[in-house]
C-alpha cells in the first residue's frame, strides 16, 4: 500500500475536505507546491488558486481557494483556506470605515466612562429581569 | 367593575399580541436550527488553526512574534459581540455585567479600557455610558460573514501592533444549550501557547516560506480573526435561543392574561343578566 497522509481543508465558515490521501498540490505564495507523505515540517502562504489532492484509490479532487495558510506535519497536511478576498488595501479601507463608524456614534459622548452609570442601569435592567421571572413563577403557581 | 364590551376588547388586544409573540418563537427556532449549524461549521477551521499554532509553540522557532509575547500592560482592547436586536431576555444584560466587570478590574489598576463593538445594542450601551468606542461594526444579519467582521479586528490588531493596546479580549455569549447561555471573557492577545507536550518534543522547526515573520504574521492575525468570527456566530445562536425562550414566556404570560380576563368578562356578564333578573322580578312584585 502506499503510504498516505491525513489532509484537511477548512475554511473559517465550513470545513471543505478531510480525508486520507497519498499527494497533495497547492499554490504556495512562492510557486506550486507538491506534497508527499513524510515532509518535513513547513509553514507557508498560499495564493488564489487550486488545491489538488490525490487519493488512495488514485483519484483526484480540485478545490478553489483564494488564499490561506498551509501547513504540512509528516503526517498531516492543514490548508486553511480564506473566504474572503484579501488585499493590504482592502483589509486598510475596512479598518478605516470601521473605525469611522465608530467615531461617527460617538460624536456626542461623554468625556470618560460613566461606571457608575453603566452598572446601575445594568442592575436596574437585571432586576426588572428577575421581577418578571419571580411574577411568572408565580402566576404560572396559580394558574390552572 | 370594567364593562363587557372594554374586557372584551382588552382580550382581543392581548390575543393579538400572543399572535406576534408566538410567531416571533417559532421564527427564532428555526432560526436558531440553522445558526447552530453554522457554529458547527466554523468549528473545524478554529480547531485546526488551533493545532498548528500549537505546534508552532512547541517547535523552536528563531523568532517570536509580537502577539505571543507578553508585555507590560498599559491599555486594554475588548471586542464585545452583542446582539443587533433586543427581545431576547436578559442576554445582551449578562454580557455587559461580565465585560464591565473586567473593564472595571483594569480601571482599578489604572488602565485604559477601548471598546470594539460588534452588533448595535453592545454599540448602544456603551455610548451611553461613555465608553471609548474605536471601532464598530453592526446589521450583520443571521449568517455574518467574515469579511465584513475584518475591518474593525484589524484596528484592534494595529493598536496592538503599535502598542496603543497591549492585551485584547472578547466578551461573548456563549451556545451552551438552549437554555443556557455563559458570557464569556477570552483573551485573545497576547496568545497563551496551549501546553500539549506530545511526542512532538524533539527539536524541529517549520521551513517558512516567504519568511517567518510574514508566515508567523498572516497566522496569528488569521487565529484571531477566526476567535472573533466564531464569538459573533455563537452568539448569534445565543441570541435566537435567548429570544426563542423569552418568547415562549411571553406567549404563555399572555395566555394566562386571556383565562383572567376571560373570567373577569363572564363575571361581569353574569353579574349583568342576573341584575336585569332581579329587576324584571321586582317590577313585576310592583304591579
Amino acid at each position: 500500500m502506499a503510504m498516505t497522509m491525513h489532509v484537511n481543508i477548512v475554511s473559517a465558515e465550513a470545513e471543505i475536505f478531510s480525508g486520507t490521501v497519498t499527494q497533495v498540490f497547492a499554490p504556495a505564495l512562492m510557486g506550486e507546491v507538491g506534497i508527499y507523505p513524510r515532509h518535513t515540517q513547513m509553514l507557508t502562504q498560499l495564493k488564489p488558486g487550486e488545491v489538488r489532492v490525490v487519493k488512495e484509490n488514485g483519484d483526484e479532487d480540485f478545490f478553489f481557494v483564494s488564499g490561506g495558510m498551509l501547513e504540512v506535519q509528516p503526517h498531516m497536511v492543514t490548508v486553511l483556506s480564506d473566504t474572503a478576498v484579501r488585499a493590504k488595501d482592502l483589509d486598510e479601507a475596512k479598518a478605516v470605515e470601521a473605525k469611522n463608524r465608530a467615531e461617527q456614534a460617538l460624536k456626542d459622548r461623554k468625556s470618560d466612562m460613566d461606571y457608575a452609570r453603566a452598572e446601575a442601569e445594568l442592575a436596574d435592567a437585571i432586576a426588572r429581569l428577575q421581577a418578571i421571572q419571580r411574577m411568572r413563577r408565580k402566576f404560572g403557581g396559580t394558574r390552572s | 367593575m370594567a364593562s363587557g364590551k372594554e374586557i372584551r376588547s382588552k382580550i382581543k388586544s392581548v390575543q393579538n399580541t400572543q399572535k406576534i409573540t408566538r410567531a416571533m418563537e417559532m421564527v427564532a427556532a428555526s432560526k436558531m436550527r440553522k445558526a447552530q449549524d453554522r457554529m458547527s461549521a466554523t468549528r473545524p477551521y478554529a480547531e485546526n488553526i488551533r493545532r498548528v499554532i500549537g505546534h508552532l509553540a512547541m517547535a523552536h522557532p528563531e523568532y517570536t512574534h509580537s502577539y505571543m509575547r507578553e508585555r507590560e500592560v498599559k491599555r486594554v482592547g475588548i471586542i464585545v459581540i452583542s446582539t443587533d436586536r433586543g427581545l431576547c431576555g436578559g442576554l445582551n444584560t449578562n454580557l455587559f455585567k461580565a465585560g464591565l466587570g473586567v473593564m472595571r478590574e483594569w480601571k482599578d489598576k489604572g488602565i485604559d479600557v477601548d471598546v470594539c463593538s460588534i452588533g448595535s445594542k453592545g454599540l448602544g450601551f456603551f455610548k451611553r455610558v461613555g465608553g471609548k468606542i474605536v471601532a464598530e461594526v453592526s446589521g450583520l444579519g443571521d449568517a455574518p460573514r467574515l469579511e465584513e467582521l475584518l475591518g474593525s479586528v484589524k484596528v484592534m490588531l494595529d493598536a496592538y501592533d503599535n502598542g496603543e493596546i497591549d492585551r485584547l479580549f472578547v466578551v461573548y455569549n456563549q451556545f451552551v444549550n438552549t437554555m443556557t447561555q455563559k458570557p464569556t471573557v477570552e483573551q485573545l492577545l497576547p496568545i497563551k501557547a496551549a501546553n500539549e507536550t506530545k511526542d512532538l518534543a524533539y527539536h524541529w522547526d517549520y521551513i517558512y516560506e516567504p519568511d517567518a515573520q510574514e508566515v508567523l504574521g498572516q497566522l496569528l492575525m488569521r487565529y484571531v480573526e477566526s476567535l472573533v468570527y466564531q464569538g459573533a456566530v455563537e452568539n448569534i445562536a445565543c441570541e435566537q435561543a435567548a429570544r426563542m425562550v423569552a418568547m415562549k414566556a411571553a406567549s404563555d404570560n399572555a395566555g394566562g392574561l386571556i383565562g383572567e380576563l376571560k373570567l373577569a368578562y363572564n363575571k361581569a356578564r353574569q353579574a349583568s343578566i342576573t341584575q336585569e333578573l332581579s329587576e324584571i322580578v321586582a317590577g313585576a312584585a310592583a304591579v
